[in-house]
């Protein structure tokens, strides 16, 4: 037997079990927040299996609580038993999540074009369009967030009516583009400030035009930022709830809208609503999981400057 | 917003032949003479002038994008190098513009007339009646209140996001693991979210929200019973998709401070307690200012979760603005009312914010 000779002093041993507490401490605020934010997706998983009885029980655990069922999941035409039949429910709720993706990715898409090009025009040239400079164009732009959709909603609301957009994927688009186009320049603007502009003098020297500068030097670099542009745009549009409730009546719903209006008329089914929100989040968990990099990346840009 | 000093200097010689020119010119007066005579006829049309067989105003938007597709290479065609790089910005302001200057001058037409959508009468101009009867609407003064309150609580919602920040910040391991978690509220629909949350998790009997209050010792759960708990239940799931949203970009801002700032002052010396106040804290305030305007912004918008959860009920005492104009529509399709309330909740608004980012822009400038 040894005979330890080195010992941790008493005051040692009170700053480590300090420590220790602290990490404690640090370690079961995380979890307690994660569990905040991950539990009402696990219910909502959870309640797609389950039957009226497990549902009004409370039942937590699938395989201990309760048995699960793919009640909910029938209900939408994708359960095991009914995916290769035909299912007119299914039938609707792809069509509702077909305009979804559309529109999503339509609008997004037509942000970043336009949001990009005038991003990159207010960093690298000097306007003048009547009394209005760069920086006035600039605040032009991001003073639309400013706008609450409100504001637009029922002078729009008429305009489609006598436009025949109503209830029409391109006027969802249309809309939804612009809700997203400030935000897009935000971060795009805080990208191209980041790119040296000697590469495109370089280039310029080199004998490209500016746009051929534009589309062979710049934009390969600028485009993690326009990825992150993508994707925050996809999640405002893809949630969007309120012109779409406004402007869309049986053609162009997108999901949100048909996930608002399942009130049944014998209470509501909470197992079938479950399968439709999980059905209707479920895109954005994949992506948030995948892509969370570049979601962060364009959330930071606006805020460090 | 800062002027940016550092531009991009090209000089070009073009050689724009003076018939170039007159074809930019030609196409651009021209597309706009074709904007202005279909817009003609079918104003005619409309006033019950003459009869062109137009059936909807899809003409007339056709025309407009001739004439802006037109504008645009107008630009290239008469200015040469200099037309090139204006279209960099001309196709999204020429979007903006007609997205939202026409419609907002279109809405202060609606605002000040008496439009009922499902009445067969159509507009017709009553002045300032609507302003009257918004001066005497209880409800709408209501949700203006309630926005004021709604807004007062991303105090709260910006302390737990700088903690969570902090956290995420500080030595831990799953890093990943918790920001993904701690970033998944942001993804979710708020439909789905308050019809999950809201609906289904806060039901009185089953809910497991409710289960837990009662195993809290809170007898009668009832989270949309009084109306300041339903204000509270609604803040508390509006906070609870957002502050992810406030969290990432603090924690941004948190990892751009130098490391060696809050070193050197561990080593003067300061706890945890006081090196937080006196050096992260005063150097995050350009960053918090950001959060928390955009923050009120997003705030400013919320109607999706009050819609479908509460409805704005009880009796109205959880209205946002938005919501009670978007049921003012639904149920009574009045247009102009509506819009005259949108339109003076977005000057209370523009107003709102100028003295805020005064205040704040002379808060926060550094005092070196």
């Amino acid at each position: 037997m040894s005979q330890q000779i080195f010992h941790d002093s008493p005051d040692d041993l009170a700053v480590k079990a300090k420590w220790f507490s602290g990490r404690v401490a640090i370690y079961g605020v995380l979890i307690l927040w994660a569990i905040i934010c991950l539990f009402p997706i696990y219910w909502t998983i959870t309640t797609s299996f389950k039957m009226a009885p497990d549902v009004m029980k409370g039942n937590l655990i699938p395989y201990w609580d309760y048995q699960p069922k793919s009640l909910g999941w029938r209900s939408l035409g994708l359960s095991p038993d009914t995916i290769w039949a035909e299912s007119t429910v299914r039938e609707e709720f792809l069509k509702r999540f077909y305009n979804s993706v559309i529109t999503a990715l339509c609008s997004s898409g037509l942000a970043v074009f336009l949001g990009s090009l005038a991003a990159y025009g207010l960093s690298r040239f000097s306007y003048r369009f009547g009394f209005m400079r760069n920086s006035d164009i600039s605040f032009f732009f991001l003073s639309q967030l400013i706008l609450p959709p409100v504001v637009l909603a029922l002078p729009f609301l008429v305009l489609y009516k006598s436009l025949a957009l109503l209830d029409t994927r391109i006027g969802l688009i249309l809309l939804y583009t612009l809700t997203v186009l400030p935000i897009v320049i935000w971060i795009m603007r805080d990208q191209f400030a980041g790119i040296p502009k000697e590469l495109e003098e370089a280039a310029l020297v080199d004998g490209l035009s500016i746009w051929g500068a534009f589309a062979t030097i710049v934009l390969p670099i600028a485009l993690p930022g326009m990825v992150a542009a993508f994707i925050l745009s996809l999640v405002l549009t893809w949630n969007e709830y309120f012109f779409a409730a406004l402007l869309t009546s049986t053609h162009a719903n997108t999901l949100p809208v048909m996930v608002a209006s399942q009130t049944g008329s014998q209470g509501i089914s909470w197992w079938s609503m479950a399968a439709l929100s999980f059905a209707a989040i479920l895109p954005l968990i994949a992506i948030g999981i995948v892509l969370e990099r570049y979601i962060i990346k364009g959330m930071a840009a606006g805020a460090v400057k | 917003m800062a002027e940016q000093g550092d531009f991009l200097h090209v000089v070009t010689n073009d050689n724009i032949t003076q018939r170039r020119m007159a074809f930019g010119r030609a196409l651009m007066w021209g597309s706009a003479l074709v904007l202005g005579l279909v817009a003609l006829a079918q104003t005619l049309q409309e006033t019950g002038h003459a009869d062109f067989g137009f059936s909807t105003w899809r003409p007339t938007l056709y025309a407009y994008v001739l004439w802006a597709i037109c504008l645009c290479w107008g630009q290239v065609l008469i200015r040469g190098e200099r037309g090139k790089r204006v279209l960099f910005v001309l196709p999204a302001a020429l979007f903006v513009v007609s997205m939202v200057v026409f419609p907002l001058l279109f809405g202060l037409v609606i605002a000040f007339s008496d439009w009922n959508l499902s009445s067969p009468t159509g507009r017709a101009f009553n002045g300032l009646d609507n302003l009257r009867q918004m001066w005497t609407d209880g409800f709408y003064w209501n949700a203006l209140a309630n926005m004021v309150r709604y807004t007062l609580a991303i105090i709260v919602e910006y302390a737990i996001a700088f903690g969570l920040a902090l956290l995420l910040n500080s030595q831990i391991r799953a890093r990943k693991f918790f920001r993904v978690a701690f970033l998944m509220p942001l993804m979710l629909s708020p439909v789905a979210v308050s019809w999950m949350i809201g609906k289904s998790m806060m039901e009185a009997r089953f809910g497991p929200l409710a289960r837990l209050a009662r195993e809290l010792g809170w007898e009668n759960p009832s989270f949309f019973g009084t109306p300041e708990m339903a204000r509270l239940t609604i803040m508390v799931m509006d906070a609870w998709t957002y502050i992810p949203f406030m969290m990432i970009m603090i924690l941004a801002g948190l990892q751009a401070i130098p490391k060696d700032i809050q070193e050197a002052a561990k080593v003067d010396g300061a706890k945890a307690w006081r090196g937080f106040w006196e050096v992260t804290f005063p150097l995050m305030l350009p960053v918090s200012i950001t959060v928390i305007l955009i923050r009120i912004i997003f705030k400013l918008k919320l109607a999706d979760i009050i819609i479908n959860v509460t409805a704005g009920g009880p009796g109205g005492a959880t209205d946002s603005v938005t919501s009670f104009i978007f049921r003012e529509y639904r149920d009574r399709s009045n247009v102009g009312y509506g819009t005259l309330l949108a339109m003076v909740y977005l000057v209370l608004i523009v107003i709102a914010i100028t003295i805020v980012m005064k205040l704040t822009d002379r808060w926060a400038r550094p005092r070196y």
